[in-house]
C-alpha cells in the first residue's frame, strides 16, 4: 500500500504535482490550502480503511504476544476451515458463472434481440434495483418464494404434485445460496455488459458477412472475442461480490451453513477458533481471494477499453 | 427476422419470471397473516412495532450522517486532487477503490481490533463513539460509489476555468468551492448520497457486530422469529431501494439507466 509515501509526499507543502508548467496554469496561491483540503481524505482513510485492514494482515503472522509466526497461516489448513473455503469458493464461482452466462444473454437479448423499445431501460432500470437489493430482505424474500412455505413451493405441490424438497432441493443448502445470489449477480453483469454489447460495431458484423462468415463463426471469432475480456472480468468481478457477501447468507441459513465470512463472523462474536490471530488470518485469506480477483479484474477491463471506445 | 427474435423473447421472459416471482411470492406471503384471507396485517403490525420505528430513524440518520461525511471528503479532495495534484490521481482512485477489496465484515473486525475501549482511540468505549464509528464505516463502504461519482461529476464540467473565473472576480476559495463547485456537481453528489442510502438502510454486519440498533440487525431478528412480518419488511425494503435508484436516475441523467449504468458499473454491492 502506497499510501504512506503519498501521505509524506502530500504533507510537507507545495512541491507535489506543481510542477512548473502545472503551477503557471493553475489559480494562483492556495497551495498549503490545498494541502490542507486532501489531507482528512488521506487520514481518512489511513485510519478507518487501510490501517485497520494493514493490521490484521499483519496480525495474521503473529502469535498473541506479538512475534513472528506462520502457525496461523498454517492453520488455516485444517479441515473445518478448508471447508468453509471450498463451499465460500463453490457458492462464488457458481452464482459468478451463472450470472455471467444469464446475465450476458439477457444484455444480448436487450440490446441486438429486436424487442419491443421499452425493455431496454425497463430491464436496465429494475437491474439497477435488483443489483441493489440484497441482504437480509432478499433471504427473506427467497424463503417467502421457494422455502418450505413458499408460494412456488406450495404451487409445485399442489397443481403438478411435485414437492421439491422431496427431489432434495433445500433453500438453505450450496444450491439455495446460489439461487439466491443470482438474484443481484445476474442485473449486475446486465447493467456491465450491456455498454459492452453496445460497442460491438455493426460494421464488424456486416464485414463478417460479406467475406461469408456464418452467425455462428461471428460470434466465435469476432464477437465474443472482443467480449471476452468484459466477461471474464465481471465474472470476477461478481466472484468477488458473492465471496464477501454475509448477509444474505446469515439470514437465510443462521450459521448452519460453513462458509469463511459466516465462519468470521463467529470468530469475531465469540472466538469460536479459540485464537484471535487465527480469525487475523481467515481475513487475510478473505482479503487475498477478492484482492486476487479485483487485481485480475481491473487488468481485463483496461484490455476490454482498448476495444470498446 | 422473426426467427430470430424467438430466442430473445424466450431470454427475457424467463428473466422476468426468476426477477418478477419472488417478489409476487413475497408480496403474496406478505398478506397471508390473517388465515384465510389477504389482509395488510403484517404491514401493520411491523409499522406499529416501536424497534421498526427506533431501529428506522437510527439508520435513516446513520445514512444521512454517513452522506454529509462522504461529501465532506470526497468533494474537496476531488476538487484539489484535479486542480492542484493530478499526479495523486491514481493514488486516490486505488484506495477509493480498496473498500470493495476489503470486504466489510474484515473492515468491521479491523475496527473491534484497533478501535477498542482499551486502545489509543477508544471509539468503542462509549455509544456515541460507536456511534461515529460505525458511520465512519458506512463511508467508507459508500467511497467507491461517491468518489466515483463526484469525480465524473467534476469531470464533466471545467473546474480550472470556473476556478480561474471566480478568482478573477475576487471570490475567496470557501466561496468558490460552496457557491461554484458544489452547485455544479450537486448532481453528481446526489447519485452518490442515494446509492449510498440504499447501502446503509439495510446493512448488516457492521450494525451487527458493533452492536448498533441498526434497521439491518432488526430485519434478522424479525427473521429468525417471526413467520409473516420478514415478507413485509422485505416488500418495504425493496420499495425503499427502487425508490432510491429511481430518485438516482431522476437527478443523475435524463438518460434512464445510463448513469446509473456508469455509477453502479463495475462496483458490485459488496458484503450485503
Amino acid at each position: 500500500m502506497s499510501t504512506d509515501a503519498g501521505l509524506v509526499a502530500s504533507s510537507p507543502g507545495v512541491p507535489v504535482g506543481t510542477s512548473t508548467a502545472a503551477r503557471a496554469r493553475a489559480p494562483l496561491g492556495g497551495s498549503t490550502l490545498a494541502v490542507l483540503g486532501v489531507t482528512p481524505f488521506f487520514l481518512f482513510s489511513l485510519l478507518f480503511l487501510i490501517g485497520p485492514t494493514l493490521y490484521l494482515m499483519l496480525g495474521a503472522f503473529q502469535t498473541p504476544d506479538g512475534s513472528l509466526t506462520l502457525d496461523n497461516i498454517a492453520g488455516l489448513f485444517t479441515p473445518s476451515i478448508l471447508s468453509a473455503y471450498k463451499i465460500s469458493i463453490e457458492v462464488s464461482l457458481a452464482s459468478a458463472a451463472l450470472g455471467a452466462v444469464f446475465g450476458f444473454l439477457i444484455a444480448y437479448a436487450i440490446v441486438q434481440g429486436g424487442l419491443p423499445a421499452w425493455i431496454r431501460p425497463t430491464m436496465t432500470t429494475f437491474s439497477g434495483v435488483a443489483s441493489n437489493f440484497a441482504g437480509v430482505p432478499l433471504a427473506f424474500a427467497f424463503i417467502a418464494t421457494v422455502g418450505r412455505l413458499g408460494l412456488v413451493t406450495v404451487l409445485l405441490n399442489e397443481l403438478f404434485g411435485v414437492n421439491i424438497y422431496r427431489y432434495g432441493f433445500n433453500l438453505l443448502s450450496f444450491w439455495g445460496l446460489t439461487i439466491t445470489y443470482l438474484y443481484f449477480q445476474i442485473p449486475l453483469m446486465v447493467l456491465i455488459l450491456t455498454p459492452a454489447i453496445d460497442g460491438l460495431k455493426r460494421e464488424w458484423r456486416e464485414a463478417a458477412s460479406m467475406l461469408g462468415a456464418s452467425r455462428w463463426q461471428y460470434w466465435r471469432m469476432i464477437a465474443l472475442p472482443v467480449l471476452a475480456p468484459s466477461i471474464l472480468g465481471c465474472f470476477l468481478l461478481l466472484f468477488a461480490n458473492a465471496f464477501g457477501a454475509i448477509a444474505t447468507a446469515y439470514a437465510l441459513t443462521g450459521s448452519s451453513l460453513n462458509i469463511v465470512p459466516i465462519l468470521l463472523y463467529a470468530q469475531i462474536r465469540g472466538d469460536v477458533l479459540h485464537n484471535a490471530n487465527l480469525g487475523y488470518a481467515l481475513a487475510l485469506g478473505m482479503i487475498i481471494i477478492t484482492g486476487c480477483s479485483n487485481a485480475l479484474y481491473i487488468v481485463l477491463r483496461a484490455r476490454s477499453e482498448r476495444w470498446l471506445r | 427476422m422473426n426467427r430470430s427474435r424467438i430466442a430473445p423473447t424466450v431470454i427475457v421472459t424467463l428473466a422476468a419470471l426468476y426477477f418478477l416471482v419472488p417478489l409476487v411470492a413475497t408480496l403474496e406471503f406478505s398478506m397471508r397473516m390473517v388465515r384465510g384471507t389477504y389482509s395488510l396485517k403484517a404491514y401493520q403490525v411491523v409499522f406499529a412495532d416501536p424497534r421498526f420505528q427506533a431501529t428506522f430513524s437510527f439508520s435513516v440518520i446513520a445514512a444521512l450522517c454517513t452522506i454529509v461525511i462522504g461529501a465532506l471528503l470526497v468533494v474537496p479532495t476531488a476538487y484539489w486532487i484535479r486542480l492542484k495534484f493530478p499526479r495523486l490521481r491514481g493514488l486516490v482512485e486505488f484506495i477509493t477503490l480498496l473498500p470493495l477489496v476489503v470486504p466489510p465484515i474484515v473492515l468491521v473486525f479491523g475496527y473491534l481490533r484497533i478501535y477498542n475501549s482499551s486502545s489509543w482511540l477508544p471509539f468503542t468505549a462509549t455509544i456515541a463513539g460507536t456511534n461515529v464509528l460505525l458511520v465512519f464505516g458506512y463511508a467508507v463502504l459508500s467511497l467507491p460509489y461517491m468518489y466515483r461519482a463526484v469525480d465524473t461529476g467534476m469531470g464533466a464540467i471545467d473546474i480550472r476555468t470556473l476556478t480561474e473565473a471566480a478568482e478573477s472576480l475576487g471570490a475567496s476559495r470557501r466561496t468558490i468551492l460552496m457557491r461554484v463547485i458544489l452547485p455544479n456537481v450537486r448532481a453528481a453528489i446526489l447519485s452518490g448520497a442515494f446509492l449510498t442510502f440504499a447501502i446503509v438502510i439495510g446493512e448488516f454486519v457492521l450494525a451487527s457486530l458493533l452492536n448498533r440498533p441498526a434497521f439491518g440487525p432488526y430485519l434478522q431478528l424479525v427473521g429468525a422469529n417471526r413467520a409473516y412480518e420478514p415478507a413485509a419488511l422485505a416488500m418495504i425494503a425493496f420499495a425503499i431501494t427502487w425508490a432510491c435508484m429511481g430518485f438516482l436516475q431522476l437527478f443523475g441523467s435524463g438518460v434512464p439507466g445510463r448513469r446509473l449504468g456508469s455509477t453502479i458499473l463495475r462496483f458490485g454491492k459488496r458484503g450485503r
